[in-house]
């Protein structure tokens, strides 16, 4: 992300999870309930500071008993009329696991922070994907940040995407735990008046009240189910123009553009493309930017949209290169690969292109991805590209003595 | 001269079966509730049977999330309303069967009621999953045979009494917590009523005989529910803030066989050796009952 100078003396320095908090209050949601779960603890601790101190006008705060119960609760109030925010994080959103689909089955636009964490067991509190990876097919929106300052800007933007007429899903904005909502950067926080001008009041036609009686979450049966499940459908369809529609106007109105469904970087003639998603971009990036010195013609495509998955925009993006390599901080055990390879590797398939595309699934529980680790990554790539697929997918630098 | 009957907000044509219970709740439920409510249903019979899409037999704003988050559906949509200006003395009102409300849902029922959210909660138990083919769930009585505690060569059915709910439910210091029949509907009206009318989180618990599950035949529906009032099986009483302040006296208590003896779930008593020692038991159970609450 490039900072313009008018950016730059609005900054401050301050916690990911504080900047993430500060995004939700200045949405203005009408209920927010949450469980405490590490890492997203300080986000919840940081909305519940503004409601003592009164900063959230026509909100309530509903510490539940459990995530199970914080995503119920937001389902009830999304059908009766509520923006809602929530916040949660591995075993948590595990737990929701069955509400996601029913939220996304009544079409109520709830959004909700993910501070991407592994899962049980062994029981780990770091940063890994697999948490949100295995949600992908309840039916919700999933946005994945790359730094501090987009995962707060992402949250006004996927109440614009949700809340679409057109769309109405609810959203995921992910963003890696520890790595993204402890750390403290430089950013900016979102302004409210920019945040009023971009973000209208949410205006739902269909609610909860006695004056106007309606049945939501009715019985279907075989005759009437399967169009349920189209209309999700068209509406991820819907989405893919809308992320990118959203992004752009973000970016006009804040001046900040993190990327619509994808975004490009030094991709313009690269033979080695690097796919990820979320804060390892970063990473990645410094590594090619040492390539490109050297005059590698090396580029990154940043996945920013999993659901929908932006199949056109990825096969466009990579279809000139010589050589893919898929990085995923998720694994689908039983298949050795990460979803995001697994997908695109899909969505390549019939688009008559045949490139080889290699994956690695990498960084589980918080194991620290170093640049050498990318650089070796790029050589085997680069390898590929000359000799073939000698191993499709595989983990990277797995400790040998620990077996 | 009898009072008018309240107009209630349950419109038929539903796909309740006949004699059907839960439809028989809801109606009451509703005319104490009025029209100026949400109900939010847990999956059972009576949302299954109710709004089969495109239609609905509900007259009052109504949703159905799942199973077990019925309360927090309900917290949720009582804090929007408030939240949004809307709250007025509108009042949601979450109706769940005994499966729902006493096993899978009680952590979510628990926290609503712990939060103190503005709400009333109706548990209409008919003392088993009557939805998935009458299983036994904690508000299954001693010796009932269901689906998954059957009576057999070694087994008289259920081996434990019912969960005491209303007493947990009291141990959340709700202001209202009520027992009622389908077998005496103007007491479930007005305790419903009642239980809406206060502020707080309120609960009822509603006796509720299902004619399949517990194999009667559906004109007997009403029968039945005041046949387990009349045997002292099911207390009526009503606590406000964790003391019994009523109780439904029964003059003559009936002989608990003559409640048994009407029900197929109960027919092994009957016929097994040593059914009469279980009889015996279950006559206990009501003994205590008469005892405890005072019902003479």
């Amino acid at each position: 992300m490039a900072v313009n100078l008018e950016d730059k003396s609005k900054m401050v320095v301050t916690e990911g999870s504080y900047a993430v908090a500060h995004a939700a209050k200045v949405c203005r949601p009408n209920v927010i309930s949450a469980y405490p779960i590490t890492p997203q603890t300080h986000i919840v601790e940081n909305l519940s500071k503004f409601m003592a101190d009164g900063e959230i006008p026509n909100c309530e705060y509903i510490n539940v008993e459990s995530e199970f119960s914080a995503i119920s609760a937001l389902v009830g109030a999304s059908a009766a009329g509520a923006r809602t925010y929530s916040a949660t994080t591995s075993q948590g959103l595990e737990l929701m696991h069955e509400v996601l689909f029913n939220a996304a089955g009544m079409r109520l636009p709830i959004v909700m922070t993910i501070a991407n964490r592994a899962v049980s067991a062994p029981i780990n509190i770091w940063n890994d994907q697999q948490d949100s990876i295995s949600q992908r097919d309840t039916g919700w929106l999933q946005l994945y940040a790359e730094d501090l300052q987009e995962s707060a800007d992402m949250l006004p933007q996927l109440y614009k995407i949700a809340e679409d007429k057109e769309v109405l899903l609810p959203g995921m904005a992910c963003m890696d735990g520890f790595i993204l909502s402890h750390v403290y950067e430089p950013l900016v926080l979102l302004e409210q008046d920019l945040t009023d001008e971009f973000l209208p009041a949410y205006e739902p036609e269909y609610v909860l009240d006695p004056k106007n009686p309606m049945s939501f979450g009715a019985f279907a049966a075989p005759d009437t189910y399967e169009e349920f499940r189209y209309l999700q459908e068209q509406a991820m369809q819907n989405a893919l123009p809308k992320i990118e529609a959203v992004a752009k106007e973000f970016g006009e109105i804040f001046g900040r553009f993190h990327g619509g469904l994808i975004d490009e970087y030094r991709t313009e003639d690269a033979e080695v493309i690097i796919m990820a998603m979320g804060s390892i971009l970063g990473t990645i990036k410094d590594v090619v930017d040492e390539y490109r010195a050297r005059g590698e013609k090396i580029g990154v495509l940043k996945v920013r949209a999993f659901r929908p998955f932006p199949k056109e925009q990825i096969r466009k993006a990579i279809k000139d290169a010589a050589v893919v390599a898929v990085l995923d901080k998720n694994i689908s055990i039983g298949t050795n690969e990460g979803a995001l390879f697994t997908e695109t590797k899909a969505c390549m398939y019939n688009a008559r292109c045949d490139i080889p595309i290699i994956g690695y699934t990498i960084g589980h529980g918080g194991r620290d991805i170093r640049l050498e680790t990318i650089a070796k990554i790029i050589e085997e790539a680069k390898e590929v590209a000359s000799s073939g697929i000698n191993t499709e997918s595989q983990f990277v630098e797995v400790r040998e003595e620990l077996l | 001269m009898s009072k008018p009957t309240p107009k209630t907000y349950l419109s038929p044509g539903h796909r309740g079966c006949a004699g059907c219970c839960d439809a028989l709740a809801a109606k009451f439920m509703l005319m104490g509730a009025g029209p100026d409510c949400i109900v939010v249903n847990p999956t059972g019979c009576l949302e299954v049977m109710t709004t089969p899409f495109p239609e609905s037999a509900w007259e009052v704003p109504w949703i159905h999330s799942l199973f077990e988050n019925g309360p927090a559906v309900a917290s949720g949509i009582e804090a929007a309303l408030k939240a949004l200006g809307r709250k007025g003395n509108t009042k949601v009102i979450g109706v769940g069967g005994d499966g729902s409300t006493m096993d899978i849902g009680i952590r979510s029922l628990s926290g609503a009621f712990e939060r103190g959210h503005d709400l009333t909660y109706v548990c209409i138990d008919n003392e088993a999953y009557m939805n998935t083919g009458v299983q036994r769930s904690s508000g299954t009585p001693f010796d009932a045979s269901t689906t998954t505690s059957p009576a057999g060569k070694v087994s008289f059915g259920n081996p434990r009494p019912k969960k005491n709910m209303p007493a947990i439910m009291a141990a959340h210091g709700a202001p209202y917590v009520a027992t009622t029949s389908i077998g005496y509907p103007r007491d479930m009206i007005r305790k419903v009523k009642k239980a809406t009318e206060t502020e707080g989180p309120t609960y009822i618990h509603a006796h509720a005989p299902c004619p399949t599950g517990w194999g009667f035949d559906g004109s007997k529906t009403i029968e039945m529910a005041k046949l387990a009032v009349q045997t002292c099986l099911w207390p009526m009483y009503e606590m406000e803030n964790g003391e019994i302040t009523q109780v439904k006296k029964v003059k003559n208590p009936m002989p608990v066989e003559e409640y048994l003896k009407a029900q197929k779930r109960f027919k092994h008593l009957f016929t097994m050796e040593g059914g009469d020692e279980e009889i015996k038991k279950i006559q206990a159970l009501a003994d205590w009952n008469i005892e405890y609450f005072g019902l003479q």
